[in-house]
């Protein structure tokens, strides 16, 4: 039986307030369960940043969480809901339950200290007991952990290379050796081999260490290969959720089929490439019905009425596939009933 | 026999050239490195680039191997350390004042992160504007402007263009901000553009957009463009031209269909091989391959291996790779199509096991 560590029920994460709130995150259910990585897609804007940022609480004014429970599953059993925590809660649960790798993390690292200095703060932070040349090797092994060579360790955030940068944050966040480790677009600045390397290295580290990572990127195939399970959001809501593997091979919503088609391929003939027609929608004036019918090629009678239910089509459990798409009516909402356990 | 990047045909069309462009990052010794002669990081070392009319040059390689350096360096936002810089065959070196104002309005660099090159503090009207003013291009009226804004916004996509002409870079999501930050480039009206991996932070579709309207650009507008990326699929779809980078050199370069298809370099094959592909999945796992080929780390700048800086990694090495930097090779299979590795020096004679996988001609 999977556990689950992060329960994300109903969150929705808004702008600004009153009439001028733009809502970026819509009602929202997720769960994250032990030892899994939960790859999260979805075009610009759609609110995969909101959505890691709503669950942290780390959202950046006039960001808010407008309603919904985030609950985390500790180590030691407990449940608490990470939207209720007061503040040096909050401050113990970040970094050393959770850690984040920000998207655009590289201009985050401190550019007045040594990157030996910061990751050793961290560390120091995490294990106060650490002699000065322990924290140091840890750091040496935090580095080689990510490909930056050891001789770099004196390094100063300017003097490295974007993805560089990259790799230290993401270095950093595993420092702690978190519960669950969420990273946004953390492999943008990377080249393919190195790519690999890291999420190989950390598909390894959450075998060991047990910890859950959501992997947030725009890079559908890489989602494929080195997540478990996908959840594709639009217009700040999930409209499919399901096994990595279901999602590219059958992917049900028109939405995760036209991103998976949008891809040129490496291998193999030139291919005429298609993207999806139209562009994403504007939050502040979003369709009626299912948002996505404006640019759905398969688009039919109810699309611009009827707002589909997020739940399992026919063959499917809850907890198995979920999509919102009236090509595939879903009998029950996900959030509707109480998960078991 | 050697080539060299440049073949002498049609040498009018040249924009912008690098010759044996060099650049060594001092490293300051601490105290326990007292001892010793002064280091140096080796972040570009004597690379060639020839970035033409008309014409998509991709640059891809491995993370901190010198790309954005040599895209800083033609921008000359960095001082180069040796080599020259040619703008239409003229060796140039300038910096700050008008003549540096002359060249970046020829020569536009749009950053790796937009993040950082956007300032927080003003919106997109201001960001375009100052672009168009700054470059003469704003026109005589307030209409003149207005339209030149929303031509700039409908151009990368951002319509309608009153819907974020008033918006501040937060208020942005991360693809929306890089859209603007290429917007900006575009204002000055280039000839060259030196594109330090402008997609990646944006998602597949727009993506797509975005190098659809860079091909766009380079027809209509004859534009040269250098196009640094990570995403080697994007290179053969639209660079006429590919370049791969290795450790601070350059280490294999063709027409891109060629380079992607039928690599040379031991590391370009690599690369090319450690591409994330879904329908590979069980069959990878099964062999262990890409996994297992993609071990090794980058090697250390400051102390580069000597001889080519791929050996310690390299499958197919062999004694003189140790020892010898090597010249680049015609690779046979295409024109122009070469790669800085000994496997393709006709002269030297190969071991059976270490001989690379024939490249089909
Ligand atoms: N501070 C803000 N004020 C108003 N709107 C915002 C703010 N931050 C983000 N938004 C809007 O919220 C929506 C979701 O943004 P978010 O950054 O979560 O998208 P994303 O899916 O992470 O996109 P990307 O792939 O580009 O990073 C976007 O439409 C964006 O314009
Ligand atoms: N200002 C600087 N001072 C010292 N070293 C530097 C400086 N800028 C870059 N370097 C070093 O030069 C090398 C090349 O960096 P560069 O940013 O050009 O790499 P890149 O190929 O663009 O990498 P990425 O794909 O990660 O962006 C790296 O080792 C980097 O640490
Ligand atoms: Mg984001
Ligand atoms: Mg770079």
């Amino acid at each position: 039986m999977k556990q689950p560590v992060l329960e994300i029920k109903n969150l929705n994460v808004d702008y600004g307030l009153g009439d001028n709130a733009v809502h970026a995150v819509r009602e929202v259910h997720l769960t994250l369960h032990k030892g899994e990585v939960l790859g999260l897609a979805g075009e610009s804007g759609s609110g995969k940043s909101t959505l890691a940022y709503g669950l942290t609480r780390l959202l950046p004014p006039p960001g808010i969480v407008a309603g919904g429970q985030v609950l985390y599953h500790a180590p030691s059993g407990d449940v608490v809901d990470v939207l209720r925590l007061s503040d040096s809660e909050l401050r113990a649960f970040r970094w050393s339950e959770v850690s984040i790798v920000f998207q655009g993390a590289m201009n985050s690292l401190n550019p007045v200290h040594k990157v030996s200095t910061q990751l050793m703060d961290v560390i120091k932070a995490h294990e106060p007991g650490l002699s000065r040349d322990a924290r140091l090797a840890r750091a040496r092994e935090l580095l080689k952990l990510v490909g930056i060579s050891a001789d770099r360790l004196d390094s100063y955030p300017h003097q490295l290379s974007g993805g560089m940068r990259q790799r230290v944050m993401i270095g950093m966040a595993l420092a702690l050796e978190p519960q669950v480790v969420i990273m946004d677009e953390p492999t943008t600045a990377l080249d393919v081999v190195m790519q690999r390397q890291i999420l190989r290295q950390l598909v390894d580290l959450r075998e060991r260490l047990g910890f859950s990572v959501i992997f947030i990127t725009h890079d559908l195939s890489l989602l494929v290969e080195f997540s478990d399970r996908i959840a594709i959001m639009y217009g700040g809501r999930i409209v499919e959720e399901a096994e990595a593997h279901e999602i590219y091979r059958n992917p049900l919503h028109p939405y995760s089929e036209g991103l998976l088609r949008s891809f040129p391929a490496l291998r193999g003939p030139k291919r005429e490439v298609k993207g999806i027609a139209g562009s994403p929608p504007d939050l502040r004036s979003m369709p009626s019905g299912c948002s996505f019918h404006p640019r759905c090629p398969r688009a039919f009678e109810p699309c611009p009425d009827v707002l589909p239910i997020l739940g399992p089509p026919d063959g499917y459990t809850l907890d198995t596939r979920t999509v919102a798409c009236h090509l595939h009516p879903a009998t029950i909402a996900v959030g509707a009933k109480e998960p078991v356990g | 026999m050697t080539v060299s990047a440049t073949p002498a045909a049609s040498t009018d069309d040249v924009v912008l050239q690098a010759v044996k462009l060099t650049k060594h990052f001092p490293v300051r010794r601490s105290a326990s490195q007292l001892f010793g002669k002064s280091r140096a990081i080796h972040a570009v070392d004597s690379v060639d680039i020839v970035l033409r009319r008309g014409r998509v040059t991709a640059l891809v390689g491995e993370s901190g191997s010198g790309k954005s350096t040599v895209a800083k360096l033609l921008s000359q936002l960095e001082r180069r350390t040796s080599g020259d810089i040619r703008l239409h065959g003229e060796s140039v070196s300038v910096h700050g004042g008008r003549p540096f104002r002359q060249y970046v309005r020829k020569v536009q660099m749009i950053f790796q992160d937009p993040f950082a090159s956007l300032n927080p503090t003003h919106t997109v009207r201001y960001h375009l504007t100052r672009s168009l003013r700054i470059h003469g291009n704003a026109g005589k009226s307030g209409a003149d402007l207005q339209r030149a804004l929303d031509a700039l916004l409908t151009r990368v996509n951002l319509t309608p263009p009153e819907r974020y002409i008033d918006k501040f870079p937060h208020e942005l999501s991360g693809g929306q901000r890089q859209r603007v930050a290429i917007a900006r480039a575009l204002g000055a009206d280039p000839e060259a553009l030196l594109a330090d991996e402008p997609v990646s932070m944006l998602d597949v579709s727009i993506r797509l957009g975005i190098l659809t309207l860079l091909r766009d650009l380079k027809e209509r507008l004859s534009l040269a463009i250098l196009y640094i990326t990570h995403d080697i699929a994007s290179a053969r779809y639209f660079a006429d031209d590919t370049l791969v980078m290795y450790a601070g050199q350059m280490v294999e370069g063709g027409d891109s269909e060629s380079v992607t298809q039928n690599p040379a370099h031991p590391y370009t094959r690599l690369l090319i091989e450690a591409a994330p592909d879904p329908d590979r999945i069980e069959a990878a796992e099964a062999s262990g391959l890409a996994g297992d080929r993609a071990a090794g780390e980058p090697p250390s700048l400051i102390d580069p291996p000597p001889g080519c800086r791929f050996n310690p990694r390299c499958p197919y090495v062999m004694d003189i790779c140790r020892v010898e930097t090597p010249q680049h090779f015609v690779v046979g299979d295409s024109a122009g199509h070469w790669a800085a590795c000994w496997l393709f020096d006709a002269s030297i004679p190969k071991q059976p096991e270490t001989h690379a996988p024939a490249v089909q001609a």
